[in-house]
């Protein structure tokens, strides 16, 4: 068999596929910081507090109504997207006018009370959640084992990550979104409803860290502190990616997955920090991100 | 201003008053330190405290005695340095006399030091390390419910023995998981087996797909957990999805404790077999003290075998004070070992010099969702490790006390 560095090429095939499938949980989580921080100029830090509201959102559904993964894919979403609505209009819409500091001690609080109230009532060890009926068992790919429900996450995460990247940039009402985010009073000049705009958009960023945690219900831990965990990787995801760049941030998105995935073969201890060694060269060598646009 | 001072003064000269006099200033206080938080909060954390708090009301209750007792709390954040920080503002500033609890190794072998500097009193339940009562050995520690060798031994070689041969470890980058991984691959080898490789992954990772799948590629009849907490519990529920047990490979949870079954259900759980000290499901006695620690937590979660060590060593603890006529850390840590320990989670047992408590081990096996009856009803004991066979002989550790 042929080897690379010791490892097997084969055993390398399923890493790399591995590395893509956490890439796809970056990138979806990511996606929606971007698009948050690109419309509102919010860096959204209850983003981990809520893709935990997701996946909660699913264990809830299950255990006090007895509906399924599928319709907490539905329902969830929606769901935590509306409370993300509440607290765009009752709070951050005072912070607009303010520096970026006050939007991110507000997001950061949020997270926190989220968080400690969620402990409070479930402790930290986790609830159970099973596996979709339809997604369990595997497939043999000959090199790996590749579970069903990993390649329902690739695809799933894909789709959205792609749906969203069509809409802002190739349709008419991304065009108004892009257009209010530059010249606010001429959009509204226009006729256009803006703050509601702006609303709707951070309900919509909201739900897909919620869509995220429903994803992430049936293989990880589901407890309140998976968000804290993940948020930190993911905003050093966006950074790398570009503040507020959509494409860059599902891009490095799953290329940092890769990454990662690579030193959990060939370093593992490494495995936590690679991806902040990267955010620290990057941020050398371009300030504004991979794709970010420099002002 | 002036009447509040008087109040104090005259409330602190009160308490001097009838304190017992050989205790240092009137007051024993205890504080129990744990990760409050993060991944291991459910094994200790606040269900420490409150199993304290209970084994501080049984014993005033229980015996005459004129001892005052506190309990203060903290959360060390898994850091040993926010640790020891803590560990010397309480003994230097806050009169604490004795820290209990610690889980997360790394955190209890810093404080272990503190506390044998400043003369004090370390009892430790959370904590796993074999090296707590071997080369990092202390007059001022005593290590209550369990440890890595411990645990190697009892699930390693029940797994050995029964054909389990060849191993992979799936290991936590610090000193508890380099220790259970050491201890428990000493096992596997003098059973005859073997090692085939190992991979060592950072605290509270969130993704094992990656290091099972390494496993898987190894053939080992069993993957060895060297973790515990949310990464046992992630490490199942992921091992699960990718068939591993379903291609013929077995897990062996080095450390498990009941609140990772609750949070991983028995449908993945169902068959894994781990050694505890304390299971609420024991005797009367557990089951009686588990329905007072529900009511006392107001809770449903049912206590682990960390909290119930809290609980033992914090009994005796106090008993050794009475017994010794001081709060002086060394002497009672000292009176400690040099009397027989007897409560009803643990049962009666004894402290080694090093600082090893001896009580028995119990082989378990979790239980099938069709057997279980009632709440946290998880566990088959399949055997009982007697209290001198549980633990590491005394000359192997390479404690030089």
């Amino acid at each position: 068999m042929t080897e690379i560095f010791g490892v097997p090429t084969q055993a390398l095939f399923g890493q790399l596929l591995i590395g893509l499938i956490n890439g796809s949980f970056y990138a979806l989580l990511s996606l929606g910081l971007a698009v948050i921080f690109g419309l509102l100029n919010i860096i959204n830090f209850t983003h981990g507090a809520q893709y935990m509201l997701g996946a909660f959102g699913a264990y809830l559904l299950t255990s006090k109504l007895g509906l399924g993964y599928w319709w907490s894919l539905l329902l969830v979403p929606p769901i935590v997207g509306a409370t993300g609505i509440v607290i765009e209009r009752l709070m951050l819409r005072q912070l607009y006018k303010l520096d970026h500091l006050y939007g991110l001690l507000l997001t950061f609080g949020l997270a926190l009370i989220i968080q400690g109230v969620f402990r409070n009532e479930y402790g930290t060890s986790g609830l159970p959640y099973s596996m979709p009926e339809q997604l369990a068992g595997g497939r043999n790919l000959g090199f790996m084992f590749l579970p069903n429900y990993r390649a329902w996450v690739i695809v799933a995460s894909l789709v959205v990550c792609l749906g969203t990247w069509f809409m802002i940039e190739k349709t008419k009402l991304g065009s108004y979104l892009r257009a209010a985010t530059e010249n606010p009073a001429l959009v509204q000049a226009f006729g256009i409803n803006v703050p509601r705009m702006i609303t709707l958009t951070y309900g919509f960023g909201v739900a897909l860290a919620a869509f995220a945690g429903v994803m992430a219900a049936p293989i990880y831990q589901v407890s309140p502190q998976m968000g804290a965990d993940l948020i930190i990787v993911v905003f050093a995801v966006v950074v790398i990616g570009g503040m507020g760049s959509i494409l860059g941030s599902i891009l490095t998105g799953f290329g940092l997955g890769v990454i990662e995935g690579l030193t959990k073969v060939f370093y593992p201890e490494a495995s936590n920090t690679v991806i902040f060694v990267i955010m620290a060269i990057v941020l050398m060598i371009k300030p504004a991100g991979l794709f970010g646009a420099q002002k | 201003m002036k009447f509040k001072q008087t109040i104090i003064a005259a409330a602190i000269a009160a308490l001097a008053g009838t304190a017992n006099a050989q205790v240092s200033d009137g007051i024993v206080k205890i504080g129990v330190m744990s990760d409050m938080s993060s991944l291991y909060a459910d094994i200790g954390g606040p269900g420490s405290v409150v199993a304290a708090r209970m084994a501080v009301d049984d014993y005033l209750k229980a015996h005459k005695t004129n001892l005052k007792v506190e309990i203060v709390s903290a959360d060390h954040q898994n850091k040993p340095d926010v640790g020891s920080q803590i560990a010397r503002q309480w003994y230097d500033v806050d009169k604490v006399d004795a820290i209990v609890d610690v889980p997360t190794s790394s955190v209890a072998l810093a404080i272990a030091d503190v506390t044998k500097q400043k003369g004090k009193a370390f009892l430790i339940s959370g904590a796993a390390s074999s090296d707590l009562t071997g080369k990092a050995c202390s007059p001022n520690s005593v290590h209550w419910t369990y440890d890595t060798w411990m645990l190697a031994n009892g699930t390693g070689s029940a797994i050995v023995k029964t054909g389990g041969d060849t191993w992979f470890f799936i290991t936590a980058d610090y000193a508890f998981g380099h220790a259970l991984e050491r201890d428990t691959e000493a096992v596997v080898l003098k059973g005859g087996g073997k090692v085939l490789g190992k991979v060592r992954h950072p605290l509270n990772a969130q993704d094992f797909s990656s290091f099972l799948l390494q496993a898987q590629a190894s053939k080992a009849k069993i993957i060895g957990l060297a973790n515990a907490g949310g990464d046992t519990i992630n490490s199942i529920k992921q091992a699960s999805e990718f068939g591993i047990v379903k291609g013929g490979q077995s897990l062996a949870g080095m450390l498990v404790f009941i609140s990772d079954i609750h949070g991983i259900g028995l449908e993945k759980a169902q068959g894994l077999i781990f050694t505890e000290t304390f299971y609420w499901d024991l005797n009367p006695q557990t089951r009686d003290w588990t329905k007072r620690f529900l009511a006392a937590s107001k809770g449903t979660k049912y206590p682990t075998m960390v909290q119930a060590g809290v609980y033992g060593a914090v009994t005796h603890y106090l008993k050794a004070i009475d017994a010794a006529k001081t709060d002086d850390g060394t002497k009672v840590v000292a009176q400690m070992k040099a009397m027989p320990t007897d409560d009803p989670l643990f049962g009666k047992g004894s402290i080694r010099k090093d600082g090893r408590t001896l009580h028995p081990a119990y082989l378990v096996e979790v239980k099938k969702p069709s057997e279980s009856k009632g709440p946290y009803d998880y566990y088959k004991v399949r055997a009982t490790i007697p209290a001198d066979q549980a633990f590491r002989p005394e000359k192997d550790g390479g404690c030089n006390l």
